[in-house]
């Protein structure tokens, strides 16, 4: 079956949705991300949406519902790269995505990532490994 | 308002939504939509062509029109589908109403997403939906 890759770097997961996406590929990438979460012991989850030439409210849900479950997994999520077409569309239609981080690309999202995790460590939270 | 073209596709799993994603964007670059018009366009589809899914008996299909009114090109979409019908479109096109679970952006957000938006539905035989959005001149 078909699916989006998810790479790990360092204390981090990447992910690059660069293809439409249907319903089974979306369910698959949640079950795919908290396996990995768990499996790699990521703190970080980052979604790379740059190709994505379109964000609908199926696939805002999705990646709000990614969002909670790292969370709940003790992983913070930042979707990075979203295109101002996309941008300008989705508070038209009025997806906010409460609850997810976006940073404006890689770079910045990796910077977000980096220091809430370093907060966490400061404020005395437990670290893994 | 006369059209040019006229094309339809069925809707019967995600995958035709993708698809018909592609078919309209494809369509919207062809008249010449800027990008933000082509999302905006694709984006109210998407949601249209969902519903005929979640709530529309599973099955439907969407027809496009490329329309023209004072030299001013347009797209309209049909969504059409024999699903159980809305009892009420007035509370159906508020944001936030949801029967399936999901955001209950779906219709409210479409029409936000288009210039024209017409609904007729009836209990028990189903739903049509037409939307309309001009080119920018």
């Amino acid at each position: 079956m078909e699916r989006i890759p998810i790479l790990k770097m360092g204390k981090f997961l990447l992910i690059t949705i660069q293809v439409d996406m249907h319903d089974r590929l979306a369910m698959a990438l949640q079950n795919d991300v908290t396996d990995m979460i768990v499996k790699t012991r990521a703190h970080g989850v980052m979604i790379d949406i740059s190709m994505l030439d379109m964000v609908d409210s199926f696939i805002g849900r999705m990646l709000g519902s990614i969002a909670s479950m790292s969370r709940v997994l003790d992983a913070e999520t930042v979707v990075v790269g979203m295109q101002p077409a996309v941008a300008i569309t989705l508070v038209e239609l009025g997806l906010s995505l409460t609850g997810v981080r976006t940073a404006l690309n890689v770079d910045k999202g990796m910077e977000l990532l980096r220091s809430s995790i370093e907060r966490k460590e400061a404020n005395g939270a437990v670290v893994r490994d | 308002m006369p059209s040019s073209v006229t094309e339809s596709v069925s809707i019967r799993s995600s995958e035709d939504v993708v698809r018909m994603r592609q078919w309209v964007r494809a369509r919207a670059i062809g008249i010449g939509f800027n990008l933000v018009d082509q999302t905006k366009i694709v984006t109210a589809a998407s949601e249209l062509a969902r519903n005929i899914i979640e709530h529309g008996g599973g099955e439907g299909h969407v027809q496009l029109e490329v329309v023209t009114n004072n030299s001013r090109n347009g797209i309209q979409l049909t969504f059409e589908d024999k699903g159980p019908g809305i009892a009420d479109i007035e509370q159906a096109l508020k944001d936030g109403f949801t029967s399936a679970g999901g955001l209950g952006l779906g219709l409210g957000g479409a029409k936000r997403l288009v210039n024209q938006f017409e609904i007729a539905s009836h209990v028990g035989e189903g739903t049509r939906i037409t939307i309309t959005r001009w080119m920018h001149t």
